[in-house]
């Protein structure tokens, strides 16, 4: 019996290792590079032995430790269980000192400019990662096309900043109506359509506003991008070192020293406030009839229908809403960038903010956080080597899928249940 | 001029439309037995783009006749390319049959990018070309002032798919494995209770899939002769959007999708705006879905509670 299965063990991982020989063969061995205009072959036969032999030999020890066990994935299902446990019960004291640090954040002593930068990232994932919650974990609409209400929030803003010269705060709102009017506009006819099918329309519908982007060169500078879009001041008062003769500053007003990083704690404070308000908005609007209409069409389309919910006209709310707060993201963007272009808001930025919300588990407010930190911080960490970082975040994706289907924080219970009668015992 | 210009057109949109109904073959096979969107099936097709390549460059070295060339690499793509089918099946997609809907679709989305960045990290981020490997043609109108052209590689091209997809029609209507596939597509528990190895069903489908996405990838290699890591991003909405049209899970479907999709893109091109080609393709899935979601030769999906 064990020989037999030592046997075996050896025979598959031999298995394993002609198969990847022959998926790395190629494509890693046989790198392609030009010489005088003309593609030759550079071959890299060590790599492909080193991977070749590693596969073969986790294959092995895999199959000698972990799969002739009778528990098979024990481990993480119960440090998934303890966090969600831990969550469950010190929830909001975990909330509100998340709240207070990151409320005193820019003035602890390590924080400097590059912690801010990431922190204000972070903050916009987050953020967007809330307002893509709506339509994905409240209300079950696989949305590939995200980073399309995003742009159509951060160019709104900015069409609007430069030819009108509106302030940020008359921005803000028209950008997100702008958004959320994309995402009526595009919510219509494709609501009815089931899951997976809506997912590449939203794709699509992505990648056709980047490609409109890109050649309506009268409005958008195409690939040029827009420049010069005003920075936001604090209340009317703006962020200049040399203010012009008998205007009042940020610096001059409160009477403080003229520091670069006054601006940038203002843009987090911002985006923190913005992100709040997202993910305030979300845990209310759960409560009301519509936040519960949405997760009952999540469960059950056609139980819906019968108990006479508008599928329709419900979805549409859950995606209208969803791109407003996308679209008020993408104003805050255009305005801290001061410059923006079409290649921001490529697919690979819609893929990010999903594999945020799926990561952290649909719905879970909570876990949207935890999945930013994790995944904006695995980019961040590995930033040198730009491939390498998506291969690890793509195989990420795949893994959670694998071992926690309902991400970090698996929270997909109704907000309400029945409850049992305690007279019935 | 006017005829000539849109036979020129048509012929080109043939040429492309065989390289759609390629890749949304496999798409729709995959749609039809498992009921999932295959999102990695275009990077699948860009890989074996570049397999196809590299066996190019690497037989041009030697002497061999052209027409063994073609062959071999022919083969030498579909053998490699089917290993990646398959692996990626067994490792993102097998796990996840029971899992809830959209969980195989953000695993393969996922799948897709660590491909894309694979083939990237591996072989480079900049485009890669091929010296045209057939070249010549005949032509035809010539005093019209507008040259047609056919291609030989544009023949080559057509008669390879028309090849393809008559030994793979024969394959799922007439032997054991077809039967076996299409009892799959109808209820996978009964089939395993006939004592037939559904997953081995699943996996060949996925190898039948990427090996004629590899011969996608051979042809858009030899006749654009420009590819890079991120072709099969939109060569594969473009197909999926064939395997709509033509009605997802029918295998003639998808070729007629892929035509139609060949033909629309490369007239919109000609005739209206080359910038905005792309939206053809997307602006097509949209209004399908809308209104026609069972496409041409589908069968319509009826929910049961």
């Amino acid at each position: 019996m064990r020989k037999n299965f030592l046997q075996s063990s050896i025979k598959d991982s031999l298995f394993t290792g002609l198969i990847a020989l022959a998926l790395f063969g190629p494509i890693v061995g046989l790198r392609t590079v030009a010489k005088n205009e003309v593609l030759v072959v550079s071959p890299k036969w060590f790599i492909v032995l080193v991977i070749v032999v590693v596969c073969a030999l986790g294959r092995f020890l895999t199959n000698l430790y972990i799969y002739n066990r009778d528990q098979k994935y024990g481990i993480q299902s119960t440090i998934g269980k303890s966090i969600t446990n831990f969550l469950d019960t010190k929830g909001t004291q975990i909330a509100l000192s998340a709240i207070i640090f990151s409320v005193i954040f820019p003035f602890l002593p390590f924080t400097d400019r590059y912690l801010m930068d990431i922190a204000i990232m972070m903050l916009t994932y987050i953020m967007l990662g809330w307002g893509l919650n709506i339509v994905i974990g409240l209300a079950g609409l696989l949305d590939l096309g995200y980073v399309a209400f995003y742009a159509v929030g951060a160019y709104s803003y900015a069409l609007f900043a430069i030819h009108f010269g509106w302030s940020f705060w008359i921005c803000l709102p028209i950008a997100g109506i702008f958004a959320a009017m994309f995402g009526v506009l595009l919510g219509f006819p494709v609501l009815r359509l089931r899951g997976d099918y809506l997912a590449i329309v939203t794709l699509a519908f992505g990648e056709m506003i980047r490609i409109l982007l890109l050649n309506w060169y009268q409005l958008t500078k195409g690939p040029d991008g827009l420049t010069g879009i005003p920075r936001p001041s604090f209340f009317g008062l703006p962020f200049k070192s040399f203010p012009d003769e008998g205007e009042q500053t940020f610096h001059t007003f409160f009477g403080l020293e003229y520091s670069p990083m006054q601006r940038i704690i203002f843009l987090y404070y911002l985006i923190l406030v913005l992100a709040l308000i997202t993910n305030l908005f979300t845990i209310k609007i759960r409560r009301l009839p519509i936040g519960r209409a949405w997760e009952a069409l999540r469960e059950d389309e056609i139980a819906c229908k019968s108990l006479g919910v508008n599928p329709r006209n419900t979805k549409l709310t859950a995606f209208a809403i969803g791109a407003m707060f996308g679209g008020f993201a993408g104003s805050f963007f255009a305005t801290r960038q001061a410059f923006i272009s079409p290649e921001s808001f490529t697919f690979i930025e819609s893929a990010i903010i999903v594999a945020i919300v799926v990561l952290g588990g649909m719905g879970s407010q909570t876990g949207v956080v935890l999945a930013t930190i994790f995944l904006i911080g695995l980019i961040e960490v590995f930033r040198d080597f730009e491939s390498y970082r998506m291969i690890a975040f793509g195989g990420a994706m795949v893994l959670i899928m694998i071992f926690r289907p309902r991400g970090i924080l698996a929270t997909r219970k109704p907000t309400i249940t029945l409850q049992k009668k305690e007279a019935a015992k | 001029m006017d005829t000539a210009y849109f036979l020129q057109q048509l012929i080109n949109g043939v040429t492309l439309g065989s390289v759609y109904g390629l890749i949304a073959i496999g798409y729709t096979m995959v749609y039809g037995i498992i009921g999932m969107i295959n999102f990695a099936h275009g990077d699948i097709f860009m890989v074996g783009a570049f397999i196809a390549l590299i066996s190019f460059i690497l037989f041009a070295l030697t002497s061999i006749a052209l027409p063994i060339v073609l062959l071999l690499t022919l083969l030498i793509a579909m053998v490699f390319t089917a290993c990646y089918g398959w692996t990626v099946e067994k490792l993102a997609y097998k796990p996840l049959r029971k899992s809830f809907r959209l969980a195989p679709l953000i695993s393969a989305l996922g799948m897709s990018i660590v491909l894309q960045n694979y083939v990237q990290a591996a072989q480079g981020a900049r485009i890669k070309t091929l010296q045209p490997v057939i070249q010549g043609g005949f032509t035809f109108m010539e005093d019209t002032g507008f040259t047609v052209s056919l291609s030989y590689l544009q023949i080559f091209i057509i008669l390879v798919t028309i090849v393809l997809m008559a030994v793979f029609t024969l394959l799922i209507t007439r032997t054991a494995l077809g039967r076996a596939q299409r009892a799959c597509e109808q209820d996978r528990t009964m089939t395993a209770l006939m004592g037939i190895n559904v997953d081995r069903t699943i996996s060949i489908t996925f190898i039948i899939g990427s090996s004629l996405a590899s011969v996608a990838g051979m042809m858009f290699v030899m006749y654009y002769g420009v590819i890079d890591f991120y072709i099969g991003f939109l060569a594969g909405i473009k197909a999926f959007t064939a395997a709509v049209l033509g009605g997802i899970g029918s295998i003639p479907g998808a070729m007629l999708g892929g035509l139609l999709i060949g033909l629309i893109e490369v007239f919109w091109s000609g005739y209206i705006s080359i910038e905005y080609k792309d939206i053809a393709a997307f602006t097509v899935l949209v209004v399908v879905l809308i209104f026609y979601p069972t496409g041409f030769l589908g069968k319509p999906d009826i929910e049961k509670v």
